[in-house]
């Protein structure tokens, strides 16, 4: 109860401070939007020239981009930790939030959410909404329960992969340049996997699960009953992936010692 | 001229000296080349060739496209919005050279570093790991290389043009955001401007930015003849040209603004 009493009091702030600078908040709306509008022009300038793509069709590729959106958007919003190590280790801001009887990320997460990312995801369910009209999908009043498990998931993988690299900087001093390899690695799951050779549909799926932010879930309302056990495996593998990263993290704040003398 | 050679050095210096971070950014860019490549295999699929190009040709553009990129790429209009933000700009303009070939020159320096150190092994990897395929003709290369010098001008002056417009807007960061996806999608870097459908194709027949990645990777690739080669490098060459028109008067312009805000 006081963790969401906490969450309301600094969105309700974060939103007050934004919306000071409405210019600028509509800058960064039309920029994500401009930066998803490339993707989908990739996408449909390559079908001007193709039927399939490793027989999926050109709505199915938009289904998936869609989906991808979605948990992407909320991962944007509230995981925002790329540059943890500069911000937090390395000025020493980490002192300050352990001294607060919060959990440590979960005030990290408070001080870095950037809500105006959430746009993303309305994005992806129009793209999701015109690529399902066009590919006739019918959806069970159930789908609503596991679209939300699913973008969830999704979501927790996303976190749980990026937890854990913002955890390594509690070892050693790496620099955060691992993480814009994450997020490149990432748009590999926006695909579907067998486009790629098995070692990295292996990577994938198991050691960075990025394919269950995208392509997994979305073969579920796609009704493609081979990715079946992979697509209800999502939520799983969101639960796995945060918990192991949420252990990493308690240990690595066990160990943390502070960048001052 | 030796003060604008002695910028290409400083620079140069500056970048070596953190190199190590140059190291993950190889493999960045070697991840990209990867989604693209499987991307580009499975969109051809059977097909032998898509607008003329096959697909080794193809997954060797993507390569070389992202290649030259680290070449020509820089941040002077980050670095010039920055430096008008702080207030330094009005000490760089008493200085004795030219502000903006100053920027160009430090643009090179960092194009030439990354050449060597980044372009050199990442082409190496990228080589070894997917299937490229690489003209032995020397032409080609002359070409490529007088081509890419050509779009690194190109590029420069567009950042010029964009750092500039942040003179007279409040907010630069969406204008170079914004800039930044043009080019990475007019330019060719991602798609080949043959893809595009013939209306958007005819559109930016009439925009420069065809000529940063798209012009250097066809003749690279060798899906130009020799003469649409020589052809888009005077395309190249004529757009070099033009926008020097309107970098001076945008320049002027900004110096004359630039007064009224230190007054």
């Amino acid at each position: 109860m006081f963790y969401i009493s906490i969450f309301l009091q600094y969105m309700s702030q974060y939103i007050k401070t934004k919306l000071q600078y409405r210019t600028d908040l509509f800058v960064e709306f039309l920029s994500d939007l401009m930066f998803q509008g490339v993707n989908l022009i990739f996408i449909l300038v390559v079908f001007g020239h193709t039927q399939f793509l490793n027989g999926w069709t050109r709505d199915e590729i938009i289904f998936i981009y869609g989906f991808f959106l979605v948990p992407f958007a909320l991962f944007a919003s509230f995981f925002n930790i790329w540059d943890f190590n500069e911000r937090y280790i390395v000025r020493g801001e980490m002192d300050r939030v352990l001294t607060r009887p919060v959990h440590s990320l979960f005030q990290i997460v408070l001080e870095r959410m950037e809500l105006e990312s959430l746009l993303g995801g309305i994005t992806g369910l129009i793209v999701m909404g015109y690529a399902a009209s066009r590919l006739h999908l019918t959806f069970h009043w159930y789908d609503v329960i596991l679209f939300v498990l699913f973008v969830l998931g999704g979501t927790f993988v996303y976190a749980g992969i990026f937890i854990s690299l913002a955890s390594i900087s509690f070892w050693s001093d790496a620099r955060s340049s691992i993480m814009p390899m994450m997020y490149n690695i990432g748009n590999y799951g926006r695909y579907p996997v067998d486009i790629y050779n098995r070692v990295i549909r292996y990577i994938l799926t198991w050691i960075l699960p990025f394919a269950f932010v995208g392509v997994y879930p979305a073969a579920y309302f796609l009704r493609k009953t081979e990715w079946y056990t992979y697509s209800f495996l999502t939520p799983v593998m969101g639960v796995i992936c945060f918990t192991l990263s949420l252990l990493l993290w308690n240990a690595g704040v066990k160990r943390y010692r502070g960048a001052g003398n | 001229m030796a003060k604008y050679i002695e910028m290409i050095r400083m620079r140069f210096l500056m970048m070596l000296a953190y190199r190590t971070n140059y190291y993950s950014g190889i493999f960045i860019y070697s991840i990209n080349i990867g989604a693209y490549y499987f991307l580009w295999s499975a969109i051809y699929g059977g097909q032998p060739s898509i607008q003329g190009m096959t697909v080794e040709q193809m997954t060797t553009y993507v390569a070389i496209a992202w290649m030259a990129r680290a070449f020509y790429f820089n941040n002077i209009d980050r670095e010039i919005a920055m430096e008008i933000r702080e207030g330094k700009v009005a000490i760089e303009l008493i200085r004795p050279y030219n502000y903006l070939m100053m920027k160009t020159m430090q643009g090179l320096g960092e194009g030439i570093f990354r050449f060597i150190f980044f372009s050199l092994p990442g082409m190496l990897i990228v080589t070894f790991v997917f299937s490229l395929h690489f003209t032995t003709n020397v032409q080609t290369w002359s070409y490529f290389a007088l081509s890419t010098v050509l779009s690194f001008i190109i590029n420069s002056q567009i950042n010029l043009l964009a750092g500039m417009v942040t003179f007279f807007t409040l907010n630069g960061e969406g204008l170079l955001r914004a800039k930044r996806f043009i080019i990475d999608l007019f330019s060719g870097l991602i798609l080949p401007i043959s893809f595009y459908p013939q209306w958007a194709q005819s559109v930016m027949h009439y925009l420069p930015f065809q000529a940063i990645s798209y012009i250097p990777s066809m003749i690279f690739t060798e899906s130009f003849t020799r003469d649409e080669a020589v052809k888009g490098m005077m395309f190249q060459a004529v757009w070099c040209v033009v926008l020097i028109v309107p970098i001076y008067l945008l320049w002027k312009a900004a110096k004359r603004k630039l007064i009224i805000q230190g007054g």
